[in-house]
């Protein structure tokens, strides 16, 4: 883990911690409604300011707070070409099947690669340090996992052209 | 008994609870549109009625200890009185005139009329008419500007304090011709017309205010915002009140109650409930956790496996299990047992679905806020 890694996911961490501070809300401005404010915008003083936590230009996270939902957007690292294939096959992969994800949200926000939407219903049901826990876990898991996509595809590559070229020796 | 006493009803949060006078039921929501009513007499606490009629989440609750009459409210904007007849509870309408769901009941100290807070950024003050046998409302709107989040009644029964996501806590008057006697003179004013506005408060950081509650004299208003702070605001009749406010450093508390003159409880996001204290109504500081914090037999872990949570998770330990006895975020406060100027226990429900009635002990305070983890 490079030394920039740890404080990092460490700000992530408590600003997350702070952000889940969520509750019930239902909507003021449509009857008998009750939505994540931080989606609807309907109602300016119930959203916070949002935050920007980011470790270079490459790897950003966003945290949008409201009165009743969280939504978190990460920008996952794309240095080449093709990380930026596997990032987009990847998070398209998990979008696709955001409804098993619970907290997954199916489009990310604009200029990031995934978005998470928290509300009170997930923080209800599931511990929030956990929920915290998790979103970290993914930051860091989501590189390590592309970089070794990214590792086997260059390793397939050089198989396949050398059984390729070993036929004209 | 021992304390803390802990009951865990359900899985889902406690959206309000309440207790009779003589605390022998208990009126829960369970996160849904029913209201349960306990029978906690005897040591195991059972369901004896289940109230129906409400079709969206309940969102407040109040046992008048006298006069045994429930008032709920829920997000389908509509509250009912509940009275026992021949061991039925039966519901009798409210007219609360508003079109947004309502947040908070509050039964006014006399039991004669109880103040519904809502998100139609109104206050609803109702009080019984005779004349057409149901529960009419007068509208507190004027300077609300977001929801009411919350409300407290004055001891004299006629003022009514108020926080809302406006940012700001507001004394207002409460008075009901016909209703009222002309209240005494008090320090937030002495005309007192129905809708005046007494007091205006904000703390300088802002933040949504979850809680208010009047000092047990009515003197003092001490309300929670979302910015982690307390605030205690002393009126003055110059028009320049004074307000304290107590900056911590834990995440933000949703509910609290004066033990008594100079100790507060509140409770909130760290799970635990917590004590302010002052000697000379100066120095608010908060004193520490009423939450004793056991700390958990640390199952002896390899070295290997420590470093690799911290290595992933940038965190050490691996247990899910919080230190505190409330397992998620506490949602309400109550004063249980003792008389308003000295709680002697006090009583909360949490999203974890427990409730826990607490003996109120200062001196088992845990210093040592590091140990809460939050």
């Amino acid at each position: 883990m490079s030394n920039t890694l740890r404080p990092y996911l460490t700000a992530v961490r408590s600003t997350l911690t702070a952000a889940m501070c969520v509750e019930n809300f239902s909507s003021q401005v449509v009857e008998r409604h009750n939505k994540p404010e931080i989606e609807a915008g309907t109602s300016k003083e119930v959203i916070m300011n949002p935050l920007m936590i980011s470790r270079n230009e490459n790897e950003q996270v966003l945290i949008e707070t409201s009165v009743n939902s969280v939504r978190i957007s990460i920008k996952i690292k794309q240095a080449d070409d093709l990380e930026t294939i596997l990032c987009h096959k990847f998070s398209r992969f998990m979008m696709m099947r955001a409804d098993n994800f619970v907290i997954l949200r199916r489009k990310p926000v604009d200029g990031y690669d995934i978005s998470f939407l928290i509300t009170n219903t997930h923080t209800e049901q599931m511990y929030k340090h956990k929920l915290v826990d998790f979103i970290v876990h993914f930051m860091e898991a989501v590189d390590r996992e592309i970089s070794e996509m990214k590792l086997s595809v260059n390793k397939r590559a050089r198989t396949v052209a050398e059984s390729y070229l070993g036929q004209f020796m | 008994m021992s304390s803390p006493d802990v009951h865990e009803l359900t899985l889902s949060p406690i959206t309000a609870h309440s207790f009779n006078g003589d605390r022998t039921k208990l009126a829960v929501c369970p996160n849904d549109t029913n209201v349960h009513i306990y029978n906690t007499s005897s040591n195991n606490w059972s369901i004896e009625a289940t109230l129906k009629d409400h079709d969206k989440v309940v969102t407040g609750i109040d046992f008048a200890p006298n006069s045994n009459r429930i008032v709920t409210c829920s997000q389908d904007r509509n509250a009912y009185v509940w009275t026992q007849e021949n061991g039925v509870w039966k519901p009798a309408l409210v007219l609360l005139r508003i079109n947004r769901a309502a947040t908070y009941v509050r039964w006014s100290p006399n039991e004669d009329k109880f103040a519904v807070a809502s998100g139609a950024r109104a206050i609803s003050v109702c009080y019984f008419d005779e004349d057409n046998d149901w529960w009419g409302s007068k509208h507190i709107k004027k300077p609300i500007r977001s929801t009411v989040l919350s409300v407290d009644w004055h001891p004299n029964n006629v003022l009514l304090a108020s926080g809302s996501a406006d940012m700001k806590a507001r004394v207002f008057s409460a008075f009901i011709k016909g209703v009222d006697k002309k209240p005494a003179p008090t320090v937030w004013g002495d005309k007192l017309p129905f809708n005046t506005l007494c007091g205006e408060f904000q703390s300088n950081r802002g933040g949504w205010v979850h809680s208010v509650a009047f000092s047990p004299s009515g003197d003092v208003l001490a309300f929670a915002g979302h910015d982690s702070s307390i605030n205690i605001a002393y009126p003055s009749a110059d028009g320049n009140p004074t307000v304290v406010t107590v900056v911590t450093p834990s995440l933000p508390y949703l509910s609290l109650i004066w033990a008594n003159d100079r100790q507060i409880v509140a409770a909130g996001h760290d799970c635990a409930p917590v004590l302010f204290e002052t000697s000379d109504n100066q120095d608010w500081h908060l004193t520490g956790s009423l939450d004793e914090n056991k700390k958990k037999t640390s199952i002896s872990t390899s070295v290997l496996s420590r470093f690799k949570t911290m290595d992933s998770r940038g965190s050490s330990d691996n247990d899910t299990d919080l230190n505190t006895i409330h397992q998620n975020t506490i949602l309400q406060v109550r004063p249980y047992s003792g008389s308003p100027d000295q709680v002697a226990q006090f009583s909360t429900a949490g999203v974890d679905g427990k409730i826990v009635i607490w003996d109120f002990d200062p001196s088992r305070v845990a210093k040592d806020l590091s140990s809460l983890r939050v």
